[in-house]
């Protein structure tokens, strides 16, 4: 499997394969189910979490709004605490600046924290181009590296592995990276977490250069926070002597105080704990401890696009729980893959059309990868409504209409592939427009019900090959109003 | 009281069965019931599948017909969130284009006045028992945009616990959607049908006779489900049970 998702086929397609792959199935399904009752549990101890997902709500909305403001303040007190502020547009440009300051450092490989940023933009491949070795060392990226795959999860990337599998992983490949397995490695959690423990102390202790991501920047102070489970951040962000931080710009905080709330509401959404075992911040460089070089690198890649829509923008809250994923049968069923980016299950089939744009296939998809159940809008710690915004971007695909490109504006046409369904529409419109028409089609229906098959053509073939259909009534219901007088008269049935 | 009964175009196109049970179960509880026969269709299918604007005249038309009631009844959890939830959305949207109030101001009087039935029953009538009888085991399944749309909660439960004769029996992960979503499931068959399918699976492991819910579409995609899997149970809208009584016993 290839590490990228260029040219994925549209989600339905991607997703057919996942619903019939049994094991995969089983697997997303317990571990969805777990965490989501664990998370539900978490969540109800806390009292006053209606009032937390609205203040991490308005926090966000709040700097989303004066988003140049707090940019340049993180700017100025990033770069009074030592740091290098570095602006990039998109994904090309950000690698490019990754890479050569890498290169600056004379290094050849660096180690990781996980990092959805540097995911989006594809940094491993890029570094790779480079010469420069990228090495995760997130337990469960470490998996998706050495298994040659791709992530499925924003926080469990390797979600769709069970623990077979993994130690088949580990005992294959982990000698092609470094240290290899351990002799006769079981599938037990702790001797899997062993074999992964010393397989990459001997990179924390080599590498010069870390490159992470962060989960929050705090623009009072040019704090970057990393809160994590496993203490490897911690390596990451601690031993290395430059350390490179690459940081979408949606990630800003005004200040400390705000930090507050999302520390309360992220451990508890994601991994249903009350305080995530890892928080650790940085601010700049101090002598003697720590990194004496450090770059924040700010990531636009289609943000400021995504924030020019007033329906859209609201994605830009995410703070990367993954409850949306963990709830979401959609995503249960189709598995990460399907979605063909990093950003998988309900926030990514309303991120990823947003940062990329609608013009391919498996972006053009994703706002129907969706039942619009709510079941995402309900969990989500700062209140996104997703379903509102699979129906605006659905908007979009049919009808086209104006978006922010690149900092400009452009009118976009209807996509194609839908004129059957517009035209569909149209008439049914047309139709229910006129309850004579509804009523002489409804008549029609009914007096050729022997008629009818019970399987669908067309786009209703899909429909009918796993479900029959119901059968046409011998009297639509306004028929028989009037002929009973609302029930009063007749109650006999029509022939 | 005098109600407008929006039955829907899927309940009187394909179960007028339903409409005739509201009707039934109204009148029995002295509601007066008229269904205004220029009624059509709310418009959501077109609304979430991306066509707002081919919406905005069925919504319209919607409020023409039923602005004057007192309050407007319907036996459709995703119908009446359409009305409740995203009519009011529509006429933002058309004021953030520019075009000023009027959708807003068309579509505001039947927003607050739309129930979904069983929210009208608990909530405007102000009953639980509704001296409905119906001698078999039943399980419900709270449809999504009941459940969360319109926040009906325990009522529907409550209705039906108070039901003689009726087996109430839990149905595991009922919170979960069914997979129906309308267009997602032309869209999305492999997954929607694999959604159908746990459903029913987890229906039948109640042993129940019936599954129940409040909106026919689901119970559509459940159903057709069900008897492609062979599982010999049927699929009742709620309404059906509730009008339901010893003298004239629904099946
Ligand atoms: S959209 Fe909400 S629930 Fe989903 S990952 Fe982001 S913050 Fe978490």
């Amino acid at each position: 499997m290839s590490g990228t998702f260029v040219g994925m086929p549209a989600f339905p397609k991607a997703a057919h394969e996942a619903v019939g792959n049994q094991t995969l199935r089983a697997n997303l399904r317990h571990a969805t189910h777990t965490i989501r009752a664990k998370r539900a549990n978490a969540v109800a101890e806390v009292s006053d979490w209606a009032e937390l997902r609205e203040a991490g709500k308005r926090i966000k909305d709040h700097t989303l709004r004066h988003l140049d403001r707090y940019l340049v303040q993180l700017e100025e007190s990033v770069t009074a605490a030592g740091g290098i502020v570095h602006w990039a547009a998109d994904a090309d440009e950000a690698n490019r600046i990754v890479a050569d300051l890498v290169k600056e450092t004379g290094e050849s490989e660096v180690v990781k924290v996980k990092s959805m940023a540097t995911q989006e933009i594809g940094l491993n491949e890029a570094l790779e181009a480079e010469g420069i070795r990228a090495y995760e060392t997130d337990l469960a990226e470490l998996i998706v590296q050495l298994g040659k795959d791709r992530p499925s999860h924003i926080l469990v990337p390797a979600i769709h592995r069970n623990r077979g599998e993994i130690r088949d992983i580990f005992t294959r490949e982990m000698s092609e990276w470094g240290r290899p397995a351990p002799e006769g490695l079981t599938d037990t959690p702790a001797e899997l977490a062993d074999a992964a423990r010393l397989h990459l102390r001997e990179k924390f202790l080599r590498a010069k250069v870390g490159v992470s991501g962060a989960n929050f920047m705090v623009a009072e102070t040019g704090t970057l926070v990393v809160v994590e489970s496993e203490g490897n951040g911690r390596m990451c962000l601690t031993l290395p002597e430059t350390l490179i931080s690459v940081v979408g710009i949606e990630k800003i905080v005004p200040t400390w105080r705000d930090l507050e709330v999302f520390l309360q509401t992220l451990p508890r959404s994601s991994t249903a704990e009350r305080m995530n075992p890892y928080t650790s911040t940085w601010t700049g460089t101090t002598d003697g401890d720590g990194p004496g070089t450090f770059h924040l690198v700010l990531l636009d890649n289609g943000r400021t696009d995504t924030l020019a829509d007033e329906v859209g923008r609201q994605a830009l809250r995410c703070i990367r729980c993954s409850a949306c994923l963990n709830v979401c049968p959609v995503y249960e069923r189709a598995g990460g893959h399907a979605y063909g980016s990093v950003y998988p299950g309900p926030i990514g089939a309303i991120l990823s059309p947003q940062l990329r744009g609608t013009a391919s296939e498996i972006d053009a998809s994703l706002p129907y990868a969706s039942s619009l159940c709510g079941a995402c809008y309900e969990v989500c710690p700062v209140a996104i409504d997703i379903p509102e915004v699979l129906v605006h971007l659905r908007e979009r695909v049919v009808q086209g209409g104006p978006v922010t490109r690149e900092g400009n504006k452009v009118v976009l046409k209807p996509a194609k592939g839908h004129g059957a369904e517009r035209a569909a529409m149209r008439a049914a419109r047309w139709a229910f427009d006129r309850p004579g028409a509804l009523r002489a089609g409804q008549r029609l229906a009914s007096r050729t019900r022997r008629l009818h098959p019970r399987t669908l053509p067309g786009p209703g073939k899909a429909w009918s090959a796993t479900r029959d259909l119901p059968a046409v009534p011998a009297e639509p219901f306004r028929d028989w109003w009037q002929r009973t007088n609302g029930g009063t008269t007749d109650e006999g049935t029509a022939k | 009281m005098r109600v407008a009964l929006f039955l829907t175009c899927v309940n009187d196109t394909l179960y007028p069965e339903t409409g005739r049970a509201v009707v039934k179960l109204l009148t029995r509880l002295g509601v007066e019931v008229d269904f205004p026969m220029a009624q059509t269709c709310c418009g959501q299918a077109h609304y979430n599948t991306g066509y707002r604007h081919e919406a905005e005249p069925l919504a319209r038309h919607f409020s023409d017909v039923f602005g004057e009631y007192e309050a407007i009844v319907t036996p459709s959890g995703s119908c009446g969130a359409m009305v409740r939830e995203l009519y009011p959305r529509m006429g933002e949207r058309a004021r953030a284009e520019g075009r000023g109030d009027t959708l807003a101001a068309t579509l505001a009087p039947v927003v607050p006045k739309t129930y979904e039935l069983t929210e009208f029953l608990v909530d405007v009538l102000g009953v639980t028992d509704v001296g409905a009888y119906y001698p078999h085991t039943v399980t419900y399944h709270p449809t999504c945009h009941g459940l969360r749309g319109l926040g009906l909660g325990e009522r529907p439960r409550r209705l039906l616990q108070a039901v003689e004769g009726l087996e109430l029996v839990e149905l595991p992960g009922a919170d979960e959607c069914c997979g129906f979503g309308g267009t997602f499931a032309l869209k999305n068959a492999d997954v929607s049908a694999a959604m159908g399918t746990d459903k029913v699976r987890n229906a039948e492991s109640t042993g129940a006779e019936v599954l129940c819910a409040a909106d026919n579409s689901c119970l559509m995609h459940i159903g057709g489900t069900m008897t492609r899997l062979e599982t010999g149970m049927r699929p009742v809208h709620i309404a059906e049970i509730l009008a339901s009584t010893e003298e004239e016993p629904a099946s």
